[in-house]
């Protein structure tokens, strides 16, 4: 029954203080978010690691209130579907991410509010382990 | 060399169990033949667009096997103007002088899926709920509004419109007009984006005959020129659909970047438009899309849409045949719809939905994944 990252080299884990792995372009300091292998700016294929800031400001969001298609959605469905936010989360003034968010009610979400990421259970795998993704909350 | 449409036709747009893909674009294409008095054995080239049929060029089996050359093209939701374009281009090359451009399509109810990795995305992009078309519409929306002061009940009243419109269309898909409290009322699918503010993925095709322009009135007395044909994708900084990140750095969609080109090269401007179709997959991209073909300021649309600007009787009718709100969206044939929406409107045979005053110019657009746009610009 130990948690599992949903995919590996998309976050640090295990860690206590969790970061987002990216990459930076070292030709023109393009910052991508998860690691490529090339730039999308200026096509070069030296792509380095990057971690990225816990914390960012709220640029896009919107809700996702029904069940996405399944596959490729690996998620919950029917009944034991939950609403959830989703948006991209500006971090470090270098890339904004596109991200669950823990809130799905719109009164509680506004553009420009302070975000800080979480890791949190998303599924169930086959052998009964938790799946576990990253999402933003609203910061303290 | 300039390029007429002396021809267009259309299967009807919805849902037709027992009809196949391929059976719905013999007879647009037997519609449109006949609408340019031709034949099929004189038709020297086609380009077919569709996104479930594999072989659009299979139709040749219903039409007659003359042996012309007949090239497939899929390119997501601007298949129709790709295909629009290539046949154009074949006109200007001098090869052939009478052509077609077909888009059939059959998709199954419900929203499109795909896996992510066939769009450059990552496969837990998808497993997570993210790689869906919906949540981008809702969240650019969303964001346009709360930037540029555009209210919920423009979202409405949008739909309102295009569905009056469709009730007005007897090849739309759905023609039952609905209240904007209705509509805002269904259930909510993304945030600020309702049931009734999505088109549907459904059936249908659409056919266009074109020729050189100094050849087209052997065919018809009423030509219209095809002014401009552009498709652009998207460059960095444009915020789009499936897009797991975004640069901080920010730039124009390519609906924008392919709308200025047609105007150049068509040596109009938004100013000069009589007429105007709009990729309207949902009501907030009909606004967005105003915007960035030109046809107004950002925030505008909260003002064109309660003055009844969008009306077919108003300054700017636009999506004058229900759009894709109302027509739903075979996506091979979509943009032909358009197009064909755009002929008889400007040969003032649109019937019920007549834009009044003999409009002379009409202007079309196409948008959809993974960011891509198409334009098109005709005139009398
Ligand atoms: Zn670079």
């Amino acid at each position: 029954m130990a948690p599992v990252p949903v995919a590996e080299g998309i976050f640090t884990w295990p860690s206590d203080e969790p970061q987002l792995i990216g990459s930076r372009c070292t030709s023109c300091q393009i910052v991508t978010f998860p690691v490529q292998a090339s730039c999308p700016r200026c096509a070069s294929t030296k792509m380095e690691a990057h971690l990225l800031a816990r914390r960012g400001r709220l640029w896009a969001w919107t809700t996702q209130e029904f069940p996405p298609p399944s596959p490729p959605y690996a998620g919950p469905t029917g009944d034991a579907f939950v609403p959830f936010g989703v948006g991209y989360v500006e971090l470090g003034g270098e890339v904004r991410v596109e991200t669950r968010l823990t809130v799905a009610d719109p009164e509680a979400l506004t553009e420009g509010m302070e975000m800080e990421l979480v890791l949190v259970p998303f599924r169930a795998d086959e052998d009964g382990d938790e799946v576990m993704t990253f999402a933003f909350r609203p910061a303290d | 060399m300039d390029v007429a449409i002396v021809g267009v036709g259309l299967h009807p747009f919805g849902r037709f169990p027992g009809v196949s893909g391929i059976e719905m674009g013999a007879i647009a294409i037997r519609r449109a033949l006949a609408d340019a008095g031709v034949e099929w054995r004189d038709i020297e080239f086609a380009f077919g667009g569709s996104y479930e049929v594999d072989n659009p060029d299979a139709v040749v089996a219903l039409l007659g096997l003359t042996g012309l050359p007949f090239t497939d093209v899929y390119n997501g939701c601007a298949t129709a103007a790709s295909a629009l374009t290539l046949a154009a281009d074949t006109i200007r090359l001098g090869d052939h002088g009478l052509g077609i451009a077909v888009g059939m399509d059959k998709h199954l109810p419900g929203a499109f899926s795909a896996d992510p990795r066939q769009y450059a995305c990552p496969l837990w992009y998808g497993e997570l709920g993210q790689f869906v078309t919906t949540k981008f519409f809702g969240m650019k929306i969303n964001k346009y509004m709360q930037d540029h002061g555009i209210s919920h009940s423009t979202l409405a009243k949008v739909v309102a419109k295009n569905l009056r419109n469709g009730a007005l269309n007897e090849n739309a898909f759905r023609r039952k007009p609905m209240t904007e409290e209705a509509i805002l009322g269904s259930p909510m699918l993304n945030y600020p984006l309702t049931q009734y503010m999505f088109c549907s993925p459904d059936e249908g095709a659409a056919a266009v005959v074109l020729c050189r322009a100094e050849d087209a009135r052997r065919y018809t007395d009423k030509p219209i020129y095809l002014r401009a044909t552009t498709v652009r994708t998207r460059r960095l900084g444009a915020f789009e659909v499936h897009s797991p990140w975004l640069p901080v750095e920010e730039t124009v969609g390519p609906t924008v970047d392919a709308s200025r080109a047609a105007f150049e090269r068509a040596g109009l401007g938004p100013e000069d438009v009589d007429v105007v179709q709009l990729q309207d997959a949902d009501a907030g991209a009909e606004i967005i899309h105003l915007a960035e073909n030109g046809f107004c300021c950002d925030g505008d649309q909260e003002a064109l849409v309660a003055d009844g600007a969008l009306e077919i009787g108003g300054s700017l009718p636009v999506n004058t045949d229900g759009g894709l709100l109302a027509n739903g969206e075979p996506i091979g044939a979509s943009g032909l719809r358009q197009v064909h929406e755009v002929v008889r409107q400007l040969r003032g045979q649109a019937g019920d939905r007549q834009v009044p005053g003999n409009p002379k110019v009409g202007y079309t657009q196409l948008y959809g994944a993974p960011g891509t746009a198409g334009v098109s610009i005709l005139s009398r």
